[in-house]
């Protein structure tokens, strides 16, 4: 039996520009987590803020976020690994609680990449790299998963058009999520003629850059079931670091980091591929969301491409894999994006997943990678 | 020479791997290879972790490389909008070994092909900037 529960998620409308401050910003998301609890911030024994450093100009941001949500004097600390931070801070959680140290602690994640323009932002992204080695080339983002892309195509004949799929089907749920960046459907040609980025992947491969907040409040066995009737308990984790350096990838086909951090939690879980009824993963491009079903399991190495060729990851099919838009349709304000996956699963647990509920979902997973595959969170849920 | 000549944007100034660059100046590419238990490292690094030790020596890369994967870039980040579209790559040495860095500009992408031979080549870069590029073998 699990005794780590999750009790309640928020996370605040994501988009390209908030016009507040981030600790405003993340008020949003904690204010959706604590509604309808038996709670009050007196309750919370710690809280781990969560994000990438460098998009704001505060420092140690943690100090602040426990100060506004007054949640002052328990303890409170920053969490960071890049795009997966969130997840970071709720295995962070997980222990505290698991260790008894804590009874219920608030796990906030946020970004606010509006600050920079989009050149900068692709720097500070860039330097999330080895920059000693391989920044001074001018990786970036969007090119270091191109990488990967361009190797899938080479090894296994996946297509362009096989991996705009993948956006029509993120984009079509992305219309019905009221807190999507993004809420516009989106046809194979808006997709192939959109510009070119890093070669193979273009403007709609890719999510955007936003603005958001997350919160996840976690919590002990035995207190959880007087927070709420319906805790959503935490069944498996695993977590995994690869190189920082692309020329250190082992597989330039697959995430390893995703494929331990999965091994780890099917194990914890006792579960595999085949038990999970809906799935969040990390598509900060198309082709993320491609290799995502191969080192998860949903589909072996190289037959991924059959997963959405078949609308088997649309909400009706045999895996649906991002059923409230991805991150393609949501954006991506990096510290907040796991929380809000988080999120999402929380909420197709307890049948709260309104238009993209899928039916009888009792098990479900969070993918959540940091950087170009460096670091990988795979959390299991079961309702 | 610092490590700050490295490349179009170099974000360190100071590195024990120095003399890396001093090699490329001489027209050489070359990476370490720890003297205990002969582990080769790319990127370079004077210190051994396997073995906790920092006897490390200089060997030349051997030019016999293939192309595992490569990107045309065609959105810079700031420092390189100017250079758009560059192409990035990829190149495998065997046992393990890999190098990233930039094909060379000429090469049309419809000549890029992953699989195919290529070679590791010195550059030098406007603002006494230094590099290696790979070319078609």
């Amino acid at each position: 039996m699990e005794d780590v529960a999750i009790v309640g998620v928020g996370q605040s409308v994501f988009s390209r520009k908030c016009g507040v401050s981030i600790r405003e910003l993340c008020f949003d998301a904690y204010k959706e987590a604590m509604e309808g609890l038996d709670i009050t911030n007196k309750d919370i024994d710690a809280s781990i803020t969560c994000s990438a450093p460098e998009y704001d100009k505060q420092r140690t941001p943690s100090g602040l976020i426990s100060e506004y949500l007054e949640l002052t004097p328990k303890p409170a600390f920053y969490v960071e690994s890049v795009c997966s931070s969130s997840t970071t801070g709720l295995r962070v959680a997980w222990s505290l609680i698991k260790s008894g140290l804590h009874k219920v602690v608030a796990v906030i994640g946020f970004q606010k990449m509006s600050e920079l323009t989009s050149r900068e932002a692709a720097e500070r992204m860039g330097r999330g790299a080895d920059i000693m080695w391989e920044s001074p080339f001018g990786i970036t983002m969007p090119s270091g998963y191109a990488l990967f892309a361009r190797a899938h195509m080479a090894e296994y004949g996946t297509t362009e058009e096989q991996l705009a799929k993948i956006r029509i089907k993120n984009a079509g749920y992305g219309a019905k999520n009221p807190k999507a960046t993004y809420r516009k459907e989106l046809t194979m040609e808006d997709i192939m003629t959109s510009a070119i980025i890093a070669t193979p992947l273009k403007l709609y491969d890719a999510c955007a850059n936003a603005d958001g907040s997350s919160c996840i409040l976690i919590a002990a066995a035995d207190v959880a079931r007087n927070i709420t009737e319906t805790p959503v308990w935490i069944a498996g984790m695993g977590a995994a670091t690869d190189t920082m350096t692309m020329s250190g990838r082992k597989s330039l086909t697959g995430l390893m980091c995703a494929q331990d951090a999965a091994r780890q939690a099917y194990e914890m879980a006792g579960l595999g591929p085949q038990d999970i009824d809906v799935a969040e993963v990390h598509d900060c491009f198309t082709i993320s969301e491609l290799l995502a079903y191969e080192d998860l399991g949903f589909a072996r190495p190289g037959e991924g491409v059959r997963l959405i060729e078949e609308k088997q990851t649309y909400a009706d099919g045999s895996i649906p894999v991002n059923v409230d838009g991805g991150l393609l349709s949501k954006g991506h304000p990096i510290g907040a994006t796991g929380g809000s996956q988080v999120r999402t699963i929380f909420r197709q647990l307890r049948g709260e997943a309104e238009e993209a509920q899928v039916k009888d979902a009792e098990i479900g997973l969070v993918h959540n990678i940091g950087g170009v595959g460096q670091y990988g969170n795979v959390v299991i849920l079961r309702r | 020479m610092g490590f700050d000549s490295f490349g179009t944007v170099s974000f360190t100034t100071e590195a024990k791997t120095e003399e890396f660059l001093d090699y490329l100046e001489q027209g050489k590419v070359m990476t370490t290879r720890c003297r205990k238990c002969g582990a080769t490292y790319f990127p370079p690094k004077m210190d051994c972790p396997g073995c906790i030790d920092s006897e490390v020596e200089w060997v030349e890369i051997k030019n016999d490389g293939k192309l595992v994967t490569y990107t045309v870039v065609h959105y810079g980040p700031s420092g390189f909008e100017d250079e758009a579209p560059y192409t990035l790559a990829i190149g495998d040495y065997g046992d393990g070994l890999r190098i990233f860095g930039r094909m060379n500009k000429e090469i049309a992408e419809e000549d890029i092909k992953p699989g195919m031979a290529i070679k590791i080549v010195p550059v030098k870069l406007p603002d006494d900037k230094i590099a290696y590029e790979f070319q078609k073998a």
